[in-house]
């Protein structure tokens, strides 16, 4: 069974809609204290909503220096699955897990509510399982979502073809209308909108599961399938 | 000796400054007339004891640059401050 850690740093608040979304797709989800060091034994890591550290100075600016950090970033060289949502895009941005950073949006105010998305890249693991060009409409959250990097940056995300989602209508004012990245070995992958509260109809939208669905490696068909294909 | 110092905190040129931006749309229903090129950023004002003012200011840069500062969007640049 696919073993998920979910990161709870202290003002972190989406842990329990991550870990509920793992287990209800079949994976066993522990939370895991920003203390810890030791992430042996996990597939895969997952640092949550919220606000870390109180997202004092900047979001994830504190957080980047937790002790769990450097055990991440060893577990994300290895090749384990990383996944950052909302603040914790802005925590591995801030440590340097992916490149650019997340600005305050344009308009200055925090929104909410479901965002239609369009996958632009199937080469990462949340990405994998769905449609180039396939339309999820997730919820974001947030407050400095914009999405921000230099030129070079930018062009190396096209060039790697990083870029995994962008927005169908820009809310944040994110460079390129960027929702998502991966990094060039697609295992380690951020995103402003949370799939993790989008895994029912009955709450709005099941277009999470997709992606998390990829995320664990499951079959396209969903639920508690065969993560055999994470090796 | 203690060395009392500031560091300032400005987005880099070309980064969007939503912030600056507001404020200057505000300036002229306030009566302020004028004024552009508003930009926004944050000041830390702290005290380094070192053994002279090159070693604190040295200290305070790579404290700047690590952690008060974003070098992907912001500068950081330090000063002397008052006593």
């Amino acid at each position: 069974m696919t073993r998920i850690g979910v990161v709870i740093f202290p003002g972190s608040n989406c842990e329990y809609d991550a870990a509920s979304a793992m287990t209800e797709l079949g994976a066993t989800a522990d939370f895991v204290w920003h203390t810890e060091t030791d992430l042996s034994g996990y597939d895969g890591i997952i640092l949550p909503g919220g606000f870390a550290h109180g997202d004092y100075l900047r979001p994830g600016a504190l957080a980047r220096f937790s002790p769990v950090m450097g055990a991440l970033a060893d577990f994300a060289a290895a090749g384990g699955l990383v996944l950052g949502i909302c603040n914790g895009f802005q925590v591995l941005t801030e440590a340097g897990l992916l490149p650019g950073a997340l600005q305050k949006n344009k308009g200055l105010t925090f929104i909410s509510g479901p965002t239609p998305l369009v996958v632009t890249s199937t080469k990462s693991v949340l990405t994998r399982n769905a449609r180039l060009g396939q339309r999820l409409v997730i919820p974001i959250n947030h407050f400095s979502g914009a999405y921000t990097c230099d030129d070079a940056t930018f062009e190396s995300l096209v060039a790697g073809d990083q870029i995994i989602l962008r927005y169908e209508a820009n809310p944040n004012g994110s460079r390129d209308d960027i929702a998502g990245i991966t990094n060039a070995a697609g295992n380690v992958v951020g995103l402003m909108p949370h799939p993790e509260r989008a895994m029912s109809t009955l709450l709005g939208s099941a277009d999470g599961r997709v992606l998390l669905e990829g995320f664990l490696g499951l079959s396209l068909v969903g639920g508690a399938g065969d993560p055999g294909a994470l090796q | 000796m203690i060395f009392p110092l500031v560091v300032d905190v400005t987005l880099r040129s070309g980064i969007a400054d939503p912030e600056g931006a507001t404020i200057e749309r505000a300036l002229p229903a306030l009566g302020f007339a004028g004024v552009s090129h508003v930009r926004a950023g944050r000041t830390f004002r702290f005290d380094v004891e070192a053994a002279d003012e090159a070693a604190a200011m040295e200290l305070a840069g790579a404290l700047a640059h690590r952690l008060l500062s974003n070098p992907v969007i912001e500068d950081a640049t330090v000063r002397r401050g008052e006593s």
